[in-house]
């Protein structure tokens, strides 16, 4: 059976209007169809009724079906009048398109670009309220929560902490100490580079040590945090809520802050002061392994010089700021998991959310941190 | 092409295998062209299996199978795009884009397959929801803002965008409250009427196995034991089947349409 390509005659007797399509009038032939469609308009519209002549057809599917309704809309009856020589197994095909396509659906939405944009910038403003609101909820509820674990210490999910803390602290222990070791290294040799044109090589050592301790390993462990963990808990948090397991969660008696909230936040807290504590050790040992190497300074005047340089202060600044980074992490993650609605691609646009937000929010931190540590002294 | 023969759906000898697990063994089975087959079977013993190795979703060990005069072997690796016209397949549960809007997820198969207008492809997917039931307006909806009734029969003109000969449904009534698997199942039926379709059912529901089927077809231990109208597969005196449509709860739903 070879395809044939679909025609169409027509035949003007009077005021009616005889459609006569021939061949395969079916989807596969929907462009052909359309151009068929196209030169007999005029005709269609000049006709009072129309008749269709189904003799020369050889197949018809709700495609080439709708098509010959459509032609026959235009006429001035606004239907097909009469059906010659149809088959009867297209018979209640075309009954039934008769009767589709009769509603318009409703327009939605304001038109126009500017109004579109007017409309995505108040969108953006209401969501970013939206955003501080939900952020707060879930510092309330986590507050809340935690209240309880006080007074009831027993009604604390210690498996699940233990489990989360497993996750976002032990298993991230390698990737954290490589990149921060790295980074000291880096800074390290940039150091010596271009210290070296003053002669003011041993002064790297003051620049890896204050800098990692104070700044670049608390931020370098909290993003890669933010981008390791924060978006598996949204990930995870959002594919049960897509799943109703949270609703299942609540329905139970049981409250969803508690059971998965909490214990992933508080893993969040005390694993991020851990991690950078590591992550300033191993950058510290990569800056003292590339002094040493490329910068020829002996591991005992390195250690001796850091000895003079940092104080404990610079420490802890570098901790004071690890939990509340690693709070921020946690909110952001787990309250952008609940946004999550039915699908796929909200869970993707909640994750891509909260990493971007979480990043955001930590370097913010990191810069109030910052002015606050100045204005006090330290 | 081969001559059209009277079988929509043809398998012969199919051998489906897990590692050690013989799931389909040794299994004909014959579709005929424009009869609705209702597959009935225990319950973890291989219809959505035996269904997903005919539609070529899962490798076969061994056997034929040949659906619209194509052998699947032939339709899978030289062109899936005939496929796509050559059947619909409706998954149980509805299995819709869910980043697409309804009317989207009806043009997707159109828009793929076949050089048409945009304006022609959005009055099409209005007609096949509105053929299935639903309302122009419900196009503009997301597959999470439908109740179960509504994602089955997105999912059904979805199948149906390309006109397929061949209908696959898995489930089509399950989750569905016995009003709407009524309607449903009414559904089907016209549209096979008015489509011509070949529809092959798997389906527990036995309202559906008895006022939609022709035929039925029941599977037990990796074969096909008993196949024929409702009534004669009532007679059967195969065990399985016998505890299939002989156990309580059947006797109650036949012997109430009966």
């Amino acid at each position: 059976m070879v395809a044939a390509v679909p025609s169409l005659d027509t035949i003007a007797a009077g005021d009616a209007l005889t459609l006569r399509p021939a061949g395969d009038w079916t989807v596969t032939h929907a462009h052909d169809l359309e151009a068929l469609a196209e030169p007999v308009r005029p005709q269609l519209k000049a006709a009072k009724s129309v008749v269709v002549d189904f003799n020369a057809l050889r197949s018809l599917d709700t495609a080439g079906a709708w098509s010959l309704e459509k032609m026959s809309r235009l006429s001035a009856a606004g239907e097909i009048a009469a059906i010659s020589d149809i088959p009867e197994r297209y018979r209640e095909l075309m009954a039934e398109l008769r009767q589709v396509n009769r509603q318009k659906p409703s327009a939605s939405g304001a038109s126009g670009a500017i109004s579109a944009r007017l409309e995505s910038i108040g969108r953006a403003v209401f969501s970013a309220k939206d955003d501080a609101a939900a952020f707060l909820q879930v510092l309330g509820e986590l507050g809340v929560a935690l209240f309880d674990i006080i007074r009831h210490p027993r009604s604390l999910r210690l498996t699940s902490t233990v489990y989360q803390l497993y996750k976002v602290g032990w298993q991230a222990i390698p990737i954290m100490a490589l990149i921060t070791f790295l980074i000291g290294a880096i800074i390290a040799q940039q150091g010596i580079f271009h210290f070296r044109k003053f002669g003011a090589e041993s002064y790297v050592v003051d620049m890896v040590g204050i800098l990692v301790l104070r700044e670049i390993g608390v931020l370098i462990v909290a993003i890669m945090v933010a981008g390791r963990s924060g978006s598996a808990y949204t990930a995870e948090i959002g594919s049960m809520k897509m799943r109703e397991e949270i609703d299942a969660l609540s329905t139970m008696g049981l409250d969803p802050v508690e059971v998965l909230i909490l214990p992933r936040v508080m893993a969040l807290v005390i694993a991020l002061p851990i991690l950078a504590f590591i992550g300033a050790m191993a950058a510290l040992y990569g800056g003292g392994l590339v002094a040493w190497l490329y910068g020829g300074m002996s591991p005992a005047i390195f250690i001796a010089r850091l000895h003079e340089a940092v104080s404990v202060t610079h420490f802890e600044v570098g901790m004071i700021k690890a939990p509340f980074m690693a709070l921020v992490i946690g909110i952001i993650a787990t309250s952008e998991g609940m946004r999550v609605r039915g699908s796929a691609e909200s869970l993707g646009r909640q994750t891509t959310t909260s990493v971007v937000k979480s990043i955001f929010l930590v370097i913010v931190l990191d810069g109030l941190f910052a002015v606050f540590f100045a204005s006090i002294g330290m | 092409m081969p001559a059209p023969s009277e079988f929509a759906i043809h398998v012969n000898d199919l051998v489906v295998s897990f590692g050690r697990k013989t799931i389909i063994d040794n299994l004909s089975l014959d579709v005929r062209r424009g009869e609705i087959l209702g597959l009935v079977g225990a319950s973890g013993g291989g219809k959505s299996v035996l269904m997903r190795t005919i539609i070529g979703l899962i490798r076969k060990s061994s056997g034929h199978i040949d659906v619209g005069g194509l052998d699947i072997d032939d339709i899978r690796t030289r062109d899936p795009h005939a496929a796509a016209g050559q059947w619909g397949i409706l998954f149980q549960q509805g299995a819709l884009f869910s980043s697409l809007t309804v009317r989207q997820n009806v043009q997707f198969p159109m828009r793929e397959n076949v050089r048409m207008s945009q304006e022609m492809m959005d009055e099409i997917a209005i007609a096949k929801l509105e053929m299935v039931g639903l309302s122009p307006d419900d196009g503009d909806k997301f597959p999470s803002e439908l109740s179960g009734g509504m994602t089955k029969r997105v999912a059904l003109a979805r199948a149906l965008a390309l006109d397929p000969a061949i209908l696959f449904l898995d489930e089509p009534t399950s989750g569905l409250d016995p009003i709407s698997a009524g309607e449903f199942d009414a559904l089907i039926m016209t549209l096979q009427k008015t489509l011509g379709l070949t529809v092959f059912m798997v389906t527990h529901d036995l309202d559906s196995l008895n006022t939609v089927c022709d035929r039925v077809a029941a599977l037990a231990g990796g074969k096909i034991v008993a196949i024929g109208p409702m009534k004669s597969l009532l007679a059967s005196d195969h065990p399985w089947v016998k505890a299939y449509f002989h156990g309580k709860r059947s006797r109650t739903v036949l012997a109430q349409s009966s």
